[in-house]
């Protein structure tokens, strides 16, 4: 099986913090994986780098047939090439970032009328589908701040499967959320993944990674410190680290 | 006690006439041209090459840090002979004026640009916008929105600063006026009937503008 993501040698910097430090990581077509490990791993800004809202320092991202080079000899990527790269990928936000001055209909109509110049009806029928799908069809003509924050994050979603990307990303999706919401946020994901999405997601959802995810990788101090099958990972790390950061999931589970 | 005579002032009507006209267009000129000069130094601004940032921060800096009065008369007086090219009193009004609030403009459009979160500029380029889409169909139209007010307040600032090109002979309401007040030797009542046209055109305006501030208010 082919890579539908891969990443190799990848670094990054932020001034005198050393982020990632040479990561490499693929991801197989229709696979789920789960990104852990504590705050300043470097797991939300792997992720960032996956449709390149972080710019990568040195190291290459392909996703599906685009690859991208960085480093020192090649030259940046110009804009429209990154923004045909970020077309591919659906990205949700821990914070939604739903834009606030259109609709929902709006919101999920944007990328498939903007990037795509799809026309208006098709675009529209797509995005009364996708609303359908995340059990949004009624909210269609609402504004965003009317919304719960898991409707927001549902919308968010359907945002980012309008422009039918060949993978998503979750970047701690359900962590500004309050917890009775957590869950249907869950289901929706639980259904991509179910449907065959490449998914890589970040979360702080231990148990949800292990139901849903096909791997989970640990990171720690910009270093990929354990990768395995999502079962084994969690339930018997091999990694120190690892133990220990799932150490404090473990006693939650056990009491 | 001083006698209050307004009745002459009938006479001269037509002349507060032109010179509110002259005032209104001269406004409506500086105030589209400020804000085509302000929209675009306050893009230059948000840059991400560094030259563009310094070119926009320094003409903003040197409009903001003169007095309007000294731009006027040096762009009548000195510019011509440091370009060749004559201007007329108008011509020279509109540049110092427009350039002045265009400073201003450039800095309420850049405070209103940075001040929408960094995440609808991500969600925008995640979506596969570039940033000139992402600034087009994302953040200038929310940006829009909180910029009207304090817009508003820059135009009625400077609705007041057309008064100064009288100085240049403009024939605008205030150069009317004082025409006016020396021809009827009756200065105090000339000059609070200008007044008096001045806050009834901007007290509306104002009022307007508190209004929208207020809804911009609940809004959020």
């Amino acid at each position: 099986m082919t890579a539908k993501i891969e990443v190799a040698a990848l670094s990054k910097s932020f001034g005198d913090h050393q982020v990632l430090r040479s990561v490499n990581m693929s991801v197989g077509s229709g696979e789920v994986v789960a990104l852990i490990g504590p705050s300043g791993s470097g797991k939300s800004t792997l992720l960032r780098c996956l449709n390149l809202l972080v710019t990568p320092d040195g190291g290459r991202v392909r996703v599906g047939g685009q690859s991208l080079d960085f480093g020192t000899s090649s030259r940046l990527p110009g804009t429209a090439s990154l923004a045909k790269f970020r077309a591919g990928t659906g990205m949700v936000f821990q914070q939604f970032n739903l834009f606030p001055h259109k609709t929902v209909l709006g919101n999920v109509m944007e990328g498939p009328l903007t990037v795509r110049r799809m026309p208006r009806a098709e675009a529209e029928t797509l995005a009364r589908a996708l609303l359908g799908k995340v059990g949004l069809a009624e909210k269609a003509d609402q504004y965003p701040a009317r919304l719960s924050g898991g409707q927001k994050q549902r919308v968010a979603i359907a945002r980012a499967l309008a422009m039918q990307p060949e993978i998503m990303l979750f970047d701690e999706a359900t962590s500004a959320l309050d917890p009775e919401l957590v869950g249907e946020v869950l289901n929706v994901m639980r259904e991509l993944a179910a449907e065959g999405m490449t998914m890589v997601i970040v979360t702080h959802e231990i148990a949800f990674a292990r139901e849903v995810a096909d791997r989970v990788v640990f990171l720690r101090d910009g270093v990929i410190v354990e990768d395995g099958p999502a079962k084994q990972v969690i339930d018997a790390p091999q990694q120190e680290a690892t133990q220990a950061f799932l150490s404090h999931f473990h006693r939650q589970r056990d009491n | 006690m001083y006698q209050w005579d307004f009745s002459f002032i009938w006479s001269y009507r037509w002349l507060f006439v032109n010179g509110t006209v002259v005032t209104l267009l001269f406004t409506f000129g500086i105030v589209v041209l400020g804000l085509a000069v302000g929209l675009f130094s306050g893009l230059l601004r948000l840059s991400r090459f560094a030259p563009l940032r310094w070119l926009s921060q320094a003409y903003v800096e040197v409009f903001r840090c003169t007095p309007v009065l000294v731009q006027l008369v040096w762009f009548y007086y000195a510019l011509p002979i440091l370009s060749g090219i004559e201007m007329s009193a108008t011509t020279a009004g509109v540049l110092a004026l427009s350039l002045y609030g265009g400073a201003f403009y450039s800095e309420i459009i850049r405070g209103g640009i940075n001040s929408i979160e960094p995440g609808q500029t991500e969600a925008a380029l995640a979506l596969g916008m570039t940033p000139s889409q992402s600034m087009r169909r994302i953040v200038l139209p929310q940006a829009l929105k909180r910029m009207v007010p304090p817009l508003m307040n820059q135009s009625i600032i400077q609705l007041k600063n057309t008064s100064l090109v009288s100085v240049l002979a403009v024939p605008d309401l205030l150069y009317q006026g004082q025409a006016v007040a020396h021809d009827s030797y009756r200065p105090l009542e000339i000059y609070t009937l200008v007044a008096v046209i001045y806050f009834v055109i901007l007290f509306p305006l104002t009022l307007l503008v508190g209004r929208l501030e207020r809804r911009l208010a609940r809004a959020d």
